[in-house]
């Protein structure tokens, strides 16, 4: 059974920290995923070209073409890495707007690692104070360790306690709450798919039901 | 097949001019927009209700009976009337007198309405919304069906030996559409008890209108009131139209970008492509609005929204003008292929008809 991996950076620079550390969790992730004996598909969500849409969604209430892909993808996630420059003491807008676009279904249960990359480790209680309480709402799963990378921390060296050494640990928890567990339940609330023409509304409850609740 | 327009009642700014519209100028181009309606030989106009600025339509029955008094043929709806906040005794009420005044030239579209703070003004809770549309309607439908009612509920004070008058004309109650964009409940409720379903289409993807459609034409069918394609179906567009397609979408696009609901967001073009938008010529509307029916089957009701966005009174009676002109193709073309099994739009002298055609 493959594994469905999701990496989602909101990262706003070409070439953006937030991305290189998103891929490298990713990648680590992956890896772990595969020694575990799971076999893996990773797919990069990238949220700065669908910022107009992302703002179209909020006005309009629908998402459309690629937003409404990379929704559907991270709600069909089975495990999830996500990864936001620090802007003001918090994730940034656009991360956060990226989140409140997804139905409040759809990452209940679901394995998610949360990172963050900063100019200095001063912001690094965002994970903590911010990632951590917003995916709580969400009912998702966060992994223990979340990974924060400082500028500073992409020029030092190795150790218990750098950068790739908190990337493999948090890496490998992820994994684990994945690895050898049922493959991820059909979302509570799938969104609509035109290109499929499937038909995804929740059936209703009989209306006898409505009229006379229990 | 009714063919009319909906207005929500809105007091809107014209971008092009900054100028606002005050109250008294609204309320009364609803009734001249709604005169013109007939003018051009339209069949219906719906009007909305709201309890809070910048909306003018609170009381939608008093405006209707005004417009029906000056008018002859149109049929006088709304879109929609709040069955959550609104104490299903009046609308009993408001709505069985103006059946009589009318002689029966009236339905009413039942919606939940979306303003938080309009349900604690009247003394309820948005979190109960579906709860509020299914108990209160539920005793609608009984008080227009059961002379004397006993009713305890939830949500308003118990009636015991209620008589809700006048009864309705000819024993026959007002028909009822319920309007819901996204949830299926609503659907379920509009099937169950045989009533139409309206989706407003105009802001969503026709992907999800299709689905909401398909939904209500299942459970009709499955609570046994006739085929699928037998279901009662009204659809929104909306469209804004000049002769040279140019003209329109140059027209219409600073109403576009400035508009309440999806203004500064998407492009005119991208909105156009999403949703059943269309701003061109007539002869593109036309094309457009006989494609609904390729995903919802043929139906009942196409209401157009064309006041709004703070358009003036003259360019929405052009607008009439316009679509008067296609009026003709329009019917034919949805005239064509219609399987003789598919109902008409339901009218009080058609549903007394087929009354009387049972009994005989």
């Amino acid at each position: 059974m493959t594994r469905s991996l999701v990496v989602v950076s909101a990262g706003l620079g070409v070439p953006s920290s937030t991305t290189a550390l998103a891929e490298r969790l990713g990648a680590a992730a992956a890896s772990a995923l595969r020694d575990a004996g799971e076999r893996v598909e990773v797919t990069h969500v990238e949220l700065r070209p669908l910022a107009h849409a992302l703002a179209d969604r909020m006005l309009t209430g629908f998402a459309t073409g690629d937003l409404d892909e990379a929704l559907r993808t991270v709600s069909r996630a089975d495990a999830l890495v996500v990864a936001t420059p620090v802007f003001t003491a918090s994730y940034s807008g656009l991360f956060k707007t990226f989140v409140d676009a997804l139905d409040p279904d759809a990452l209940v249960g679901t394995p998610v690692l949360v990172a963050a990359t900063a100019g200095t480790a001063r912001h690094s209680l965002v994970i903590d104070h911010a990632l951590r309480p917003l995916f709580a709402y969400l009912k998702a799963v966060v992994v223990p360790t979340g990974v924060f990378a400082a500028s500073e921390d992409f020029g030092a060296g190795g150790g218990q306690d750098a950068l790739g050494s908190r990337i493999d640990r948090a890496a490998g928890e992820l994994a684990a709450l994945v690895a050898g567990l049922p493959t991820r339940r059909t979302p509570l609330r799938a969104v609509s798919d035109p290109a499929e023409d499937v038909d995804d509304l929740p059936e209703p409850v009989p209306f006898e039901q409505l009229l006379h609740p229990r | 097949m009714q063919i009319g327009i909906f207005s929500v009642g809105d007091v809107t700014t014209d971008p092009t001019t900054g100028r606002t519209p005050t109250e008294h100028e609204r309320i009364t181009a609803q009734v001249r927009i709604a005169e013109k309606a007939e003018e051009v030989g339209l069949d219906v106009v719906a009007l909305g209700q709201h309890h809070n600025p910048p909306f003018v339509a609170s009381s939608p029955t008093t405006t209707m009976a005004w417009i029906a008094a000056r008018t002859k043929r149109i049929l006088l709806s709304t879109s929609t009337t709040l069955i959550t906040t609104t104490d299903p005794v009046r609308i009993a009420e408001d709505y069985g007198t103006l059946q009589h005044l009318t002689e029966g030239r009236m339905d009413l579209m039942l919606g939940r309405g979306n303003t938080g703070p309009v349900y604690p003004w009247f003394g309820k809770d948005i979190r109960r919304g579906l709860e509020l549309a299914v108990e209160n309607y539920a005793l609608l439908h009984r008080l227009w069906r059961e002379d004397v009612v006993d009713w305890q509920g939830q949500f308003r004070t118990p009636l015991q030996g209620f008589t809700a008058t006048p009864r309705p004309l000819d024993g026959l109650p007002p028909f009822v559409w319920h309007g819901s964009i996204r949830t299926p409940e609503i659907a379920e409720q509009a099937a169950y008890y045989d009533d139409g379903f309206f989706h407003n289409h105009i802001f969503w993807p026709a992907s999800h209108t299709r689905q909401m459609v398909a939904l209500y034409r299942r459970r009709f069918e499955h609570y046994g009131h006739g085929a699928a394609d037998q279901a009662i179906v009204g659809l929104g567009g909306q469209f804004f139209m000049r002769r040279n397609s140019q003209d329109a979408v140059n027209e219409f696009r600073p109403y576009f970008d400035n508009a309440p609901v999806y203004g500064h967001g998407p492009s005119l073009e991208d909105f156009s492509s999403q949703t059943p938008l269309t701003v061109g010529s007539p002869q593109q509307v036309l094309e457009r609005t006989l494609s609904f029916r390729d995903y919802v089957g043929d139906y009942q009701r196409q209401l157009f929204l064309i006041d709004h966005a703070g358009l003036p009174l003259s360019t929405v009676l052009e607008q009439l003008d316009l679509l008067g002109e296609i009026l003709p193709d329009l019917r034919a073309g949805f005239a064509e292929g219609r399987p003789a099994h598919v109902p008409d739009a339901p009218t009080h002298a058609g549903r007394l008809a087929a009354r009387e055609e049972a009994a005989a």
